[in-house]
């Protein structure tokens, strides 16, 4: 029974996957099935009504890329902000308060941990709505580096709203308020080129919508924006988040009184 | 010798509530501690300073002379702490409980150890069931093979034994008793002052965040030897009343100097006319003193 120093945040990931494993059928499947609908509802009414990309690219496929991307961040954020707040709440955060865990264990932990799961729900999305319409991957690596950052990123947001929420209530606002209408105001429905010059504008300063450009980019190389100007975008704010989480994490705060 | 444990000067607030006033305690290692105070006294505050779950507004905590907040790391490996809260992941079962616990800490391949704590913990037959599906004496036991789980050479107990039968309690003080005389220093707070008397070798007291006695269980125990009356009566004569320990309705448990004033207060009660239905002598125990050195203290 030797200890190796430094290990314990690969059981603190482990437990992560193992309480979202736990439940797949409300944090996998039903996101999932969630994803298809909306798939199914818009290609319907829409497909007919809107060109994306100057007609080059079918509307329903368009909205794959960006129902996948959505699952990703949405599922990403719960992961981490749900696990933690229920630990807050229920008292058992305590037993990674107590055990040597650094705060970059406890970031690496909660954050691989919200990444895996929004990773598998986006995995997910891609496995079912793919029929639906003629997908290309012109750039896989473009959009599995979005998928990364874009999980890390709100996986980050997750433990930053968990840390500050100290009631579902607080989470809720947090989700609704912030994440949820950042998420919808991304592009993941539209190209913002659609849209009127004002909102066009503003949706350059919705973090959001980087993600979901750059990961559309590697489908079908095209995009609203350079996706190198989206990547260093979304690194940089993810550099930003991460500092931040790390601040939160080692001064204890809202964890250790 | 480096203390198990060793607070100097350690003060906490907590808004208007001075939670801590300058706490200075150290419990060497081997030791079987008893921290004892009534609620609000601040034992459970100084146990979470001392984990690392709370932060000190002066003064420093060692584990093993490893500073909690400078060198967290050795700090917390060396300490197992059981809170007061019942507390657990709805998630997982009781050996998945106790096999995450083990690997905060860096241990892999406990399954041995974990089946031995199991089984000290009359946990055996439930090591599969979930955590939701036990009783809370049997979640009580899970939190203590949580502390326990990495083998920490000092082990402190918050109301380890609330809510825990007595055939159960015997057993894990048993297990405790065990690991002492293995070498753990044990750290105990419990309302059960019986269980203190019996456990502990050396006792604080805490009373509004400051330490009011601290000594041996002997010591304690003979430096309070006068006599505890229990008696039954309507009312107690004028200038007695200081004297009372504690009153329930007419019974009134009063603290004596020795026999003599035993005399003097029977004479007195004759004297007002108030009649005793009932009296007993009782030896003195450890809730005596508790009960007398909190009642002294301001």
């Amino acid at each position: 029974m030797t200890p190796n120093f430094g290990s314990g945040w690969l059981t603190l990931f482990y437990k992560e996957m193992l309480r979202f494993w736990k439940v797949s059928f409300q944090t996998i499947l039903a996101p999932v099935l969630t994803a298809l609908l909306y798939l199914l509802i818009f290609s319907h009414v829409l497909e007919s009504r809107v060109s994306v990309f100057d007609g080059r690219v079918r509307y329903t496929a368009f909205l794959v890329p960006g129902l996948v991307m959505m699952s990703v961040l949405q599922n990403a954020f719960a992961n981490s902000s749900s696990s933690l707040i229920q630990s807050k709440i229920t008292g058992n955060l305590i037993f990674v308060l107590l055990p040597p865990l650094s705060p970059l264990d406890m970031y690496a932990a909660y954050v691989l941990g919200a990444m895996v799961r929004g990773i598998v729900v986006g995995a997910g999305v891609l496995v079912v709505t793919v029929w639906f319409a003629p997908l290309t991957f012109a750039h896989p690596l473009w959009a599995a580096a979005f998928a990364l950052l874009g999980s890390a990123i709100l996986g980050t947001l997750g433990l930053i709203a968990g840390i500050w929420a100290d009631k579902f209530d607080q989470l809720a606002a947090f989700q609704n308020f912030l994440i949820m209408p950042l998420t919808f105001l991304s592009g993941v429905f539209y190209s913002i080129h659609t849209l009127p010059p004002f909102w066009q504008g503003l949706s350059h300063f919705n973090p959001f919508f980087y993600m979901i450009d750059g990961f559309r980019y590697g489908f079908f190389g095209l995009s609203d924006i350079a996706p190198g100007v989206s990547l260093a975008i979304v690194t940089t704010f993810c550099i930003l988040l991460t500092v931040l989480t790390l601040v939160l994490l080692q001064r204890g705060y809202k964890l250790r009184h | 010798m480096t203390p198990a444990v060793e607070i100097t000067g350690v003060a906490r607030r907590f808004g208007s509530v001075q939670a801590l006033a300058g706490v200075d305690l150290a419990v060497q290692p081997g030791e079987f501690f008893g921290l004892l105070g009534p609620n609000g006294a601040g034992k459970t505050t100084l146990i979470s300073i001392l984990a690392g779950l709370t932060h000190a507004d002066t003064g420093t905590a060692r584990v093993l002379g490893h500073d909690v907040v400078t060198d967290y790391r050795l700090a917390r490996r060396s300490l197992g702490v059981v809170p007061q809260e019942l507390v657990f992941d709805p998630f997982f079962s009781v050996r998945e409980t106790l096999e995450i616990q083990a690997g905060y800490f860096g241990l892999r391949d406990v399954s041995a150890w974990i089946d031995e704590l199991l089984h000290h913990l009359d946990l055996t037959a439930r090591a599969d069931a979930n955590m939701r599906a036990l009783s809370g004496g049997m979640k009580r036991r899970v939190l203590v093979g949580q502390a326990l789980v990495h083998k920490p050479p000092v082990i402190v107990l918050d109301e380890p034994t609330a809510g825990v039968d007595v055939e159960l309690r015997q057993s894990l003080w048993a297990f405790i008793r065990k690991l002492n005389a293995e070498g753990h220093t044990i750290i105990l707070t419990t309302h059960y002052l019986e269980e203190a008397e019996a456990l502990c070798g050396r006792i604080a007291m805490l009373k509004a965040g400051r330490i009011v006695a601290l000594d041996s269980k002997q010591n304690l125990l003979s430096s309070f030897a006068g006599l505890t009356v229990r008696l039954t009566a309507e009312r107690l004569p004028e200038g007695w009343r200081s004297r009372v320990l504690r009153a329930e309705g007419r019974s009134h448990l009063l603290s004596l100097a020795d026999y003599a004033e035993l005399e003097r207060l029977l004479a007195a009660l004759r004297e007002h006319a108030i009649p005793i239905s009932e009296l007993s002598l009782q030896e003195a125990d450890l809730e005596q003193v508790f009960l007398r050195i909190m009642a002294r203290a301001h």
